[in-house]
């Protein structure tokens, strides 16, 4: 007798719920990388002033933390993730033009852009192929990204470049380590809402990215 | 302008502390433990983070 049985096993169905979610963030996340970086190419041709960066940072983070969970599981999400991301692309573009003012402006930029690149890449394929459950660093890593946060209040008053380097150091570690955290979790299966998981790789990016520029331009005398 | 902006710049920090901590207990208290290798495991492609960032450092000097 044929076998009339179409069903997918439980466990197979688990695999392609997993992909699904592996492969909707991954395609999310490109499409807000690259919508920052239009908003961020706008920015620089407006020439935004500098302050413009604490501005969207504070928007977006408030919108993170209030807008974004209530709306991740609706398509509402995707408006939601493409402005807090937008915005925060607009305010990087007035501290690229900072940057790309300086005398090895531009090479400094090009580095932490690779260098950002390098280490998402590398991390993320880490995570995917090693297969391992990188879960047991959560606690580590909140409580490390708690720490941070109370340095850069307080370096927000006292803007002393050798905190503001230790920060950037630490954010470094941290984010790359919030990039394990994260890519193992959607591999797993245990994030099964694509715009959170998009919004938190973003944010890894971004800080590594923000941290990496800092550094590059305080080591390189800019 | 920029002392106001600092200000409210800590007060959503401060924002973001309290919204963390639920999330730092969560997986304080029901996260699972690391096993042997486990950090063995995360500390090996962190270092090479940090081995890339030396060599970038050393690129712009």
């Amino acid at each position: 007798m044929a076998n009339t049985d179409f069903s997918i096993p439980r466990s197979s169905q688990s695999v392609i719920s997993t992909n699904k979610v592996l492969k909707n963030t991954y395609l999310l996340l490109a499409a807000t990388l690259g919508f920052s970086a239009f908003t961020a190419m706008i920015s620089i041709a407006l020439a935004v002033p500098s302050w413009m960066y604490l501005v969207s940072v504070i928007v977006a983070m408030l919108m993170g933390i209030f807008v974004l969970p209530r709306t991740a599981n609706s398509s509402k999400g995707i408006g939601v993730i493409f402005l807090v991301t937008g915005l925060l692309g607009f305010g990087l573009g007035s501290i690229l033009s900072m940057y790309l003012a300086l005398p090895n402006g531009p090479q400094t930029v090009g580095l932490a852009f690779g260098g950002t690149a390098a280490i998402f890449l590398g991390l993320s394929g880490y995570a995917l192929t090693s297969k391992r459950d990188f879960s047991f660093m959560g606690g580590f890593i909140f409580a490390g990204m708690m720490v941070v946060i109370l340095a850069v209040v307080a370096n927000l008053f006292l803007q002393m470049p050798a905190l503001s380097l230790s920060i950037s150091s630490a954010i470094i570690l941290l984010m790359s380590g919030f990039i394990l955290f994260d890519t193992s979790r959607i591999a797993r299966g245990e994030e099964t809402n694509y715009i959170m998981a998009t919004y938190g790789i973003y944010l890894s990016i971004f800080n590594i990215f923000i941290s990496l520029l800092q550094i590059l331009g305080i080591m390189g005398d800019d | 302008m920029d002392l106001a902006l600092k200000i409210a710049a800590a007060a959503v920090l401060v924002l973001m502390l309290f919204y963390l901590w639920p999330a730092y207990k969560h997986w304080q208290e029901n996260g699972p433990k690391a096993e042997k290798g486990d950090w063995q495991a995360a500390i090996l492609p962190l270092g090479a983070v940090a081995a890339l960032v030396v060599l970038l450092i050393l690129a712009v000097r």
